[in-house]
């Protein structure tokens, strides 16, 4: 007993004793051929595991889901019922948000008043969600070689007519009611996430029927990061001056104006267009990325 | 009010402006744009804590014209400069440490991103620890689950893409419980800022409506932030992850990112559940539970390893334990012995990461033991501070990790009945620990056959810095513990 403690000691010291070898390798393993499969013993009970892994599996997955749904519901079904005059949620805060929002934010629409004035700190990080997320893809896809995409696929594509006629007439439309939107985010439904992706669409829709060449003058990675650090450095640098006005007691310069006119609402119409931006390249971003390797 | 409590909101902007600016600069410039702000950002934490220490009370902080609660707000006490000061100070040792395999391991064109998503940690990491607003809380872990993302699949070997892509499956399973869990107490109070939330869910339990939403809330969001932060059952996606990335990023992934995620998780049960209600609830005992599971299999798990870097990321795991346990000991002196096992970890892990790569590459970038024999005399400076680090998990006197370990055994004689189960929890993963370390630094002093090349002083002077400086910290915080635990326990008590 004394003596095999001892040897597995050893052993355990100088690494031999291998629980993890799988696993501890820096590469990944190679597939092998079915007939290779079946040839080694070890790599027999492995596969036996593996299936025994996969018909467990689903029922314990199964299992677990069935219980997290039974769980949500439950707990659904005891929430105050939704639109109730007497449930918690109805309080001094949508009050004030209903009430004063318009004379104090400036913003005929609600929405953009709350999320680009009372709580605009969330928004602030909430563009740079969409920016993290852009230069995230960026690292996992961006590829030094010229063209990940198939020359013949892009040609077929750029060669149909029914395409090409629909989107020159769809393509101006989209990107005029993308900007209405936008700069309507202030008086009635609509804003820069709504806009921005309209616009984003637009210009998928244009590289797809036009390719990317003809847009390349215009957007390219260069292009693309400058726009995109305009946009979050204006945010950034006016939402931190708002901040630091509003915590130390300050007036701004901007006032809330007119409601109802365009140029009313102090900060929320160009953090509007900023955001629109951002949204707009981002999505433009993550489909350049993903089909081609690069912007 | 003075000028300093505008800080919180200047770091943080920096922090994005600097992210946004670094995407367009050379990885030079924004390697040193990245390494100013962090050491800004650790100057401004700095003056922070003191003026709150001379003021003795918390500030709140507007952002915006409306107070709470219809506009965000942040908010200041003791243990929010602390903790954003003790993170700033990692993270500057951490890209400071790793420089060189930082340049070695990213192809040229990425690496300036990698500061962009360093920048969007350390900014999420100071909105984490000052928010006052939950929502917000919740936008920011997104910024910092999507950047260290980034952080790990910035390596592009093969394995890097598949561990993040099960580090990104577990953190959104992990950020999606916790905004069920938000929605959930949304609907039941109306309020999203940390104190009207804690005011109604205070009324509400009173009341003794509504128990099981209340529950299914506290469920949800403390779940949620185990999860993200790798607490036991959760944390098969740790050796993966710390194991490849590039050793910078094990070190901000493992010393940074969880810890953030566990210091919003106590800021959610101080300042919004309120620790009666959650002390009610019963969760303590379900994190006491898996905590102290998390220790032994951890220990376990890292005991079976025959690779360093895997190895260093299994005792990650046990640490993560030793953490929940402490606030599973339910009361301040465990959640003081907890935030201070969040310093010790947060001090010594990066620096075990980036020790374990330098010796590494001395043996021609060989992991297993076996291949790292002899290490620690062909890097001498490298081994010195992998073996002090490891006496510092261990639990040494005069390091960090012994002041953790007594802490916990002071807080484990108030638990009563448990007492006996925590004391043998942390002689058995003491045990544990000793024994892996000890056999790491064993093998790399034992003399081998073929002497491995000599490493020369002076190609490492960046890194034996960053690592003298944190074990500089460590012991300075191991030896003069009394000013660090009075200010957790004041800290604690202005939670």
């Amino acid at each position: 007993m004394k003596h095999n403690l001892r040897r597995w000691l050893a052993q355990w010291d100088a690494g031999e004793l291998d629980f993890t070898a799988k696993t501890a390798s820096p590469e990944l393993p190679q597939p092998r051929a079915e007939t290779e499969w079946s040839k080694e013993p070890v790599r027999r009970l492995e596969r036996r595991q593996a299936a025994a892994f996969n018909r467990i599996y689903p029922v314990l997955a199964a299992i677990l889901c069935t219980v997290m749904i039974g769980f949500l519901f439950f707990t659904v079904s005891e929430l105050p019922a939704f639109g109730s005059s007497d449930s918690p949620a109805h309080n001094e805060v949508t009050k004030r948000y209903v009430e004063q929002g318009m004379a104090e934010t400036g913003a005929v629409n609600t929405v953009s008043g709350v999320i680009l004035d009372y709580r605009a700190f969330d928004t602030l990080g909430e563009s740079h969600v969409l920016f993290t997320a852009t230069t995230a893809v960026l690292i996992l896809l961006l590829t030094a070689q010229e063209e990940a995409e198939p020359k013949q696929q892009r040609e077929i594509m750029q060669r149909d007519p029914i395409l090409r006629q629909t989107a020159k007439i769809v393509v101006p439309l989209a990107m005029l009611f993308g900007i209405y939107v936008i700069f309507n985010g202030h008086l009635g439904p609509g804003g820069g996430f709504a806009g921005g992706s309209v616009i984003g669409g637009a210009l998928i829709l244009y590289v797809v029927s036009f390719g990317f060449e003809r847009l390349e003058k215009l957007l390219n990675l260069k292009t693309f990061r400058i726009i995109v650090l305009c946009a979050l450095c204006f945010y950034s640098l006016s939402k931190c001056y708002s901040f630091f006005c509003g915590a130390n007691g300050l007036e701004t310069i901007f006032s809330a104006g007119t409601p109802g006119r365009i140029f009313s609402a102090g900060l929320i119409l160009p953090l509007n267009i900023a955001v629109g931006i951002v949204v707009a390249c981002t999505m433009y971003g993550f489909y350049s990325l993903f089909r081609r390797g690069r912007i | 009010m003075s000028f300093c409590v505008n800080f919180p909101l200047f770091c943080v902007v920096a922090c994005l402006l600097c992210a946004v600016i670094s995407s367009v600069l050379k990885d030079k410039a924004a390697r040193l744009v990245s390494m100013g702000l962090t050491l800004a950002v650790l100057l401004c934490n700095l003056f922070l804590l003191i003026y709150i220490l001379q003021e003795g009370s918390s500030v709140t902080y507007l952002m915006g014209h409306y107070p709470h609660p219809w506009g965000n707000e942040l908010r200041i006490s003791i243990l929010e400069p602390l903790f954003c000061l003790a993170f700033s100070c990692v993270l500057l040792l951490c890209l400071l440490g790793g420089r060189k395999h930082i340049k070695d391991d990213l192809r040229e064109e990425k690496r300036n991103l990698y500061y962009v998503m360093a920048d969007l940690v350390l900014s999420s990491l100071l909105v984490l620890s000052y928010t006052n607003d939950i929502f917000t809380g919740y936008v920011f872990i997104e910024i910092c689950t999507l950047s260290s993302c980034g952080l790990l699949m910035i390596r592009q070997i093969g394995r890097t893409t598949l561990a993040s892509v099960r580090y990104m499956i577990f953190s959104l399973l992990g950020s999606g419980l916790f905004l069920l869990g938000v929605v959930v107490a949304y609907s039941l109070t109306g309020q999203l800022l940390m104190p009207s939330l804690k005011a109604s869910i205070a009324s509400i339990y009173a009341s003794g409506e509504y128990r099981t939403p209340l529950m299914a809330a506290i469920c949800l969001i403390t779940v949620g932030l185990c999860i993200k932060s790798g607490l036991f059952p959760f944390h098969f996606w740790m050796p993966d992850t710390y194991g490849c990335a590039t050793p910078a990023s094990s070190g901000i992934l493992s010393g940074l990112v969880s810890k953030g995620y566990i210091f919003f998780l106590l800021k959610i049960i101080f300042d919004v559940f309120g620790t009666e209600v959650f002390y009610a609830s019963g969760m303590q005992n379900v994190l006491y539970a898996f905590g102290a599971c998390g220790i032994v299999v951890g220990s376990v798990s890292a005991l079976r390893e025959n690779d360093i870097s895997r190895m260093i990321a299994y005792s990650s795991a046990a640490q993560i334990g030793y953490i929940y346990l402490g606030i599973g000991i339910s009361g301040n002196l465990g959640v003081i012995a907890a935030l201070y096992h969040i310093l010790t970890h947060a001090m010594t892990k990066p620096a075990l990461f980036l020790a374990a790569a330098r010796l590494s590459d001395t043996a021609g970038g060989a992991r297993r033991f076996k291949d790292l024999q002899g290490a620690g005399w062909a890097n001498r400076t490298a081994g010195a501070f992998f073996t002090f680090e490891a006496f510092s998990m261990i639990g040494l006197p005069l390091t960090m990790g012994f002041i953790s370990k007594y802490l916990f055994a002071l807080a484990a004689f108030r638990t009563g009945v448990r007492m006996i189960l925590t004391l043998v929890v942390l002689a058995v993963s003491t045990v544990l620990n000793t024994l892996y370390f000890a056999r790491t630094v064993i093998r790399l002093y034992n003399k081998q056959e073929t002497e491995l090349r000599p490493c020369p002083m002076k190609k490492q002077a960046s890194y034996a810095f960053a690592a003298l400086l944190l074990a500089g910290v460590n012991v300075g915080c191991g030896v003069f513990v009394r000013p660090l635990l009075h200010l957790l326990s004041k800290g604690v008590d202005l939670f």
